[in-house]
């Protein structure tokens, strides 16, 4: 097979301008659409797509920012476990950036505690070698996309039998979240552009259940534009003909299965947890990860439980990122948006991580206001 | 966290690490979870270190060819541009 663009060829303006021209066409009553992950909003920001579609489609930016819904109560658990003598704090992204209740886990660095942002969980070993005297903490982050390279450390610290690793597991599903979304019936939601990477894993049959209790179509996109565009297009075919099913765009990446070794390996050592905090939505049912009780000793949780703070802390009242999660407000709503609040200075989590919708705005924001859509 | 960009293999060496080039930018990965056979010339979405899974250049090629076939028929009036020279990002 020729050597194909997988990358120019869904950024062709052509393309985007010719998909724009038949949504216009076809797209007769106003649809609001929520982009359940945060790269789905950067996508949309950055190539100003609410400016390419017609005025009846608006997007609503949802909850799949994994650094966004860590509550507090769980970064100061981080905190206080980076703060152990002989401790080694491990995690990934912009993790380390956010505020918890006092400090932040980058503050507490600066002070010359021990804390690492990783390229890969796998890192973790090497670390765990090189300093077998320290205990090494791994704060585990991210949603479906990301559990199972924590479950690929988790086989191969046993394996290679390393006593002094722990994990404290934040995995979070999407699933859960969405559907406490909608069941709350506050955000008005036609329709949902489903995750690309989480879908990648887990396959598109995990929203099929939503699909049909909601009645909504879910249309599994993939990042580029051209993606979305056409995912939209989807959107609108479905409510036109009256249906609610998952339609899958990113076929080139996804199938209905999902990467089946990456879901065993995530079965074999994690089990839901009944209950999980989100930041700014409050607690979840069966939202959530941990490890199985037969690794209670890998568990940092049930190890180092007495240095673990238990109160449950929600955002500054200012904040409304809890709004903006749940598809309630935009960040344009919020009152200290770039002003008390930006990327270099953040007061709420939407605003530290890069994947957040307030960071998205504040870096493509002037597109958007623009196009006069918010 | 997610690089959302399609990654080429060049290299593969013994213990399942893979050297995949991101728009110029090579980098290492494991292929530990990918159970399919991954060859030099693959396209793979990567994720903190990890391949995820291989790109189907099959499925790529028919959207783009649909993306033509679209844009061919905007060009021949098919599908009427309203807006005319609009501004495309
Ligand atoms: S702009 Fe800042 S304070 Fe306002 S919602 Fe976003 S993160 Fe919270």
């Amino acid at each position: 097979m020729p050597e194909i663009d997988l990358i120019e060829g869904f950024r062709d303006p052509l393309h985007m301008k010719a998909l724009a021209e038949i949504i216009k066409k076809e797209c007769v009553s106003k649809i609001n659409i929520m982009e359940v992950c945060g790269g789905h909003t950067h996508t949309i920001m950055k190539f100003g797509l609410s400016q390419i579609l017609p005025d009846l489609i608006d997007f609503v930016h949802g909850p799949g920012c994994p650094v966004c819904i860590m509550p507090k109560e769980r970064i100061d658990h981080a905190i206080a476990l980076a703060s152990m003598p002989n401790t080694i704090l491990a995690t990934l992204g912009d993790m380390i950036r956010v505020p918890g209740s006092k400090t932040s886990l980058q503050k507490l660095r600066a002070d010359g505690k021990d804390i690492r942002s990783l390229y890969s969980p796998l890192d973790v070993l090497k670390i765990a070698k090189e300093n077998p005297e320290k205990n090494v903490v791994f704060f585990a982050i991210g949603f479906e996309t990301t559990t199972p390279m924590s479950a690929v450390l988790i086989q191969s610290v046993i394996e290679q039998k390393l006593t002094n690793v722990y994990f404290h597991i934040n995995h979070v599903t999407v699933p859960e979240a969405v559907d406490a979304i909608m069941s709350s019936g506050d955000a008005k939601i036609d329709a949902f552009l489903g995750p690309s990477h989480v879908s990648v894993i887990t396959g598109y049959k995990i929203y099929e259940p939503l699909a049909q209790k909601y009645g909504t179509p879910i249309v599994v996109a993939g990042f580029e534009p051209t993606d979305v565009m056409e995912s939209v297009l989807r959107i609108v075919r479905q409510i036109n003909d009256k249906k609610a099913f998952v339609d899958n765009e990113y076929a080139r990446a996804v199938s209905r299965e999902g990467n089946v070794k990456a879901q065993d390996l995530v079965n074999t050592y994690m089990e839901k947890r009944t209950h999980f905090r989100w930041r700014g939505i409050g607690d979840i049912p069966n939202s959530a990860l941990k490890l199985k009780d037969e690794f209670a000793s890998l568990d940092a949780e049930i190890v180092f439980k007495e240095v673990l703070p238990t109160i449950e802390l929600d955002d500054h009242k200012m904040c409304i990122c809890g709004d903006i999660l749940k598809g309630k407000a935009k960040p344009f709503d919020c009152k200290v948006f770039g002003k008390a609040c930006t990327p270099t200075n953040p007061m709420g989590s939407c605003m530290v991580s890069s994947e957040g919708a307030c960071s998205a705005y504040f870096k493509y924001g002037k597109l958007s206001q623009k196009g006069g859509m918010l | 966290m997610c690089l959302s960009i399609p990654s080429k293999v060049v290299e593969i060496d013994e213990d399942n690490m893979a050297t995949v080039d991101t728009m110029g930018v090579k980098r290492k990965v494991t292929l530990d979870l990918i159970a399919e056979k991954v060859e030099i010339g693959d396209y793979v979405l990567i994720h903190v270190g990890f391949a995820m899974n291989k790109i189907s250049k099959e499925e790529a090629q028919l959207s783009l060819d649909a993306y033509a076939e679209i844009a061919e028929a905007m060009r021949s009036g098919e599908i009427d541009d309203e807006e005319g020279n609009a501004n495309y990002a």
